[in-house]
């Protein structure tokens, strides 16, 4: 089977939440079924790798969000081009809403996204805290946390990853957790959201398949732990 | 004061822990008590403050400082205002008088600040800043903030410490006279902050340490080589870890502040025992048994550190998410544990989260042995399936170590 490249995005600057472990995940999925695999880290002014099958992408600091929005919004050229060629990204929280059309501070200043994901983002005053899962058509249940002060709204090209229940997700109304376009994916979850979600972690790694044309029958793992962690949280108080 | 003793008085009597709340008490009623009775005090208050570190760094300087002075502190662990105040209150004559020469008080970021609002502190120790309760305190950058306020506070002496690049800042926001402590540049990667542990350059400082840690103990040496001042001298610490030895230079630096000798120094962090919770023994059926707390990335880093001076027998990582713990276990996953993999150690998980921690060593790589969530009974079952005078270490959450402390107390002795 082919080699697949993960690109780990900025992993020291935006690395507060344990979104690493997205990383860790996937890579272990595929060791674990001997299956060759190999991790880019790209940090601020570091070249994107040009056969990136599967982008990941955490949530930071504000301040550091500052520092890498310039680096970010230089790459957004390259960045669409991937997204129309199918190259499967996973992003959270920060990395979610530089991916959208712009964030809109809470004092009102516009910061340019990148337009990848039909979605803008509002900043506000309450943060929207606490653990969630969310229910999806075609991965079952995720599970993670999320902490967040920005509120996203979907257009109309993007559908949503799944439903929540109200007062979390996107932006605490409409019931929407994160955003879907062809493979890319953006979520407020962190968690890490595949530690939980091991069919969400494989579906991602068909799709990396997929996209070379090859049908990845990939070997069964034993999941029991990460479904009773899932169950596990599921009932914790928020 | 009355009124406070009296409350403190009357939850001793009805069998509670009263910590916070005789403090509470006072507070409401006689907002200023607190810096009138610590105005008192010949050689002011001491506040130590920063994300990792505080109880036992409190304990060192307490015990330090209490070779040559009275020295009162807030050692029941409750490191709000309030804390202070219970302990005030109890410590104080009915009269209102403190029979005491320093305070040192340990104190949380956001709490410190508060404390310093009304009382100014005459010294402060500033450890570090790391990843810890985001949801509490937003960012790191804003505990920066927190303990910059402390240290614009301060009068006489702020003791930094230099390898947090962050808090190393912070001498510039004050008039207070500011010394440093410090790792030999040798040993400063044992202490990566969270930003070095993804392979960020290692800040090696160039500022000078008024104490600096030269080497830690290595078996059969049990000894820590710190220079202190211009002398050189070894330490034996019962506190375990690298982050102790650390901490240790810390409080060594406080005590230079009120120009201790070298000899004092070495004798009164020799009789430093380990803070509630943190590295305390107990003897359960002949079994070892070694209380850890854990609560953020770093700190865990650094505790498990603790296992390279040998490996225990059996290994019991206890992960709760109560409010105090932090509802987000996500954190674990900013932990390295691939070190565990190659220990003879038989381990399990327990807590609240028992289950979430397993899946964490999993991807690590790490066997677990058995999810338990019941604390007591991980720990009993750890101790059934080794042998007497084995070890076994218990890795703890906060909520869980209090709860495990009341077992081991029932189920063991304390060492």
């Amino acid at each position: 089977m082919r080699e697949l490249v993960l690109v780990h995005l900025y992993p020291r600057e935006m690395n507060i939440y344990g979104d690493t472990g997205n990383v860790v995940v996937l890579r272990k999925r595929l060791e674990w079924r001997g299956l060759p695999v190999r991790v880019e880290p790209v940090s601020v002014g570091d070249p994107l790798p040009h056969d990136a099958d599967i982008l990941l992408g955490g949530g930071g600091q504000d301040a550091a969000q500052g520092e890498i929005g310039a680096d970010f919004a230089s790459r957004g050229a390259d960045l669409r081009a991937m997204a129309d060629d199918g190259v499967v990204m996973l992003t959270i929280c920060g990395s979610y809403q530089m991916l959208g059309h712009e964030f809109v501070t809470q004092e009102g200043r516009r910061i340019a996204g990148v337009g990848v994901l039909d979605v803008t983002t509002q900043g506000q005053p309450v943060r929207l805290i606490g653990n969630n899962y969310v229910e999806t058509p075609e991965t079952g249940r995720l599970v993670g946390y999320e902490n967040h002060s920005g509120l996203t709204t979907l257009g109309p090209g993007v559908r949503p990853l799944g439903r929540t229940q109200r007062g979390r997700g996107n932006n605490g109304k409409d019931d929407t957790e994160g955003a879907v376009r062809d493979n890319v994916i953006g979520t407020y979850l962190h968690g890490p959201v595949l530690a939980k979600s091991p069919r969400f972690a494989d579906d991602l790694l068909r799709r990396a398949y997929a996209r070379h044309g090859v049908d990845a029958a990939l070997e069964p793992i034993d999941d029991t732990l990460p479904e009773l962690a899932a169950r596990v949280a599921v009932g914790r108080p928020r | 004061m009355w009124l406070g003793k009296l409350t403190l008085l009357a939850l001793r009597m009805i069998g509670r822990r009263g910590n916070a709340l005789p403090g509470l008490v006072v507070e409401k009623l006689f907002p200023r008590f607190l810096a009138r009775a610590m105005a008192r005090l010949p050689e002011g208050v001491i506040v130590v403050t920063g994300t990792n570190g505080k109880t036992t760094t409190t304990k060192m300087v307490a015990t330090l400082l209490g070779e040559r002075l009275r020295v009162l502190t807030n050692d029941t662990g409750s490191n709000f205002v309030r804390g202070a105040i219970t302990a005030t209150i109890e410590h104080a004559s009915w009269s209102g008088r403190l029979p005491y020469d320093v305070a040192v008080f340990e104190l949380d970021e956001a709490w410190a600040v508060r404390f310093v609002e009304k009382v100014p502190p005459r010294r402060a120790l500033l450890l570090n800043v790391m990843r810890d309760q985001l949801d509490r305190f937003g960012e790191i950058d804003t505990t920066a903030k927190l303990l910059g306020k402390v240290a614009a506070a301060t009068s006489g002496h702020v003791v930094l410490n230099r390898d947090d690049e962050r808090v190393a800042a912070l001498g510039a926001g004050t008039n207070a006279i500011v010394s440093y402590y410090g790792v030999a540049p040798e040993l400063r990667e044992l202490f990566p902050n969270d930003e070095e542990l993804y392979g960020g350059p290692v800040h090696v400082s160039s500022l000078p340490a008024a104490v600096e840690l030269r080497g830690l103990p290595s078996p059969p040496r049990p000894a820590t080589s710190m220079r202190i001042g211009d002398t050189d001298a070894d330490v034996i610490l019962r506190a375990e870890g690298p982050h102790n030895a650390q901490n240790a230079c810390g409080a060594a630096a406080i005590a230079l502040t009120f120009d201790f000798d070298v000899e004092t120094v070495v004798r009164g962090l020799g009789k430093v025992s380990p803070a509630f919770g943190r590295g305390q023994q107990f003897v359960v059926d002949g079994r070892r048994v070694t209380l850890q707390l854990v609560k953020n990335p770093a700190g865990f880093r650094q505790t498990l550190r603790t296992l390279d001076a040998g490996a225990p027998d059996a290994l019991v990582i206890a992960i709760n998410d109560e409010y105090a713990d932090g509802r987000d276990v996500s954190w674990l996953w900013d932990v390295d544990f691939r070190a565990l993999r190659e220990l003879p150690s038989r381990r399990s998980t327990s807590g609240t989260r028992a289950a979430d921690m397993a899946v964490r060593l999993r991807y690590d790589d790490v066997d677990v042995g058995e999810i338990e969530p019941d604390l007591e009974k991980a720990v009993r079952t750890a101790v059934a399936a080794v042998q007497p005078d084995d070890r076994v270490v218990v890795f703890s959450t906060y909520t869980a170590m209090w709860e495990l402390h009341a077992v081991l107390q029932r189920i063991g002795t304390a060492a």
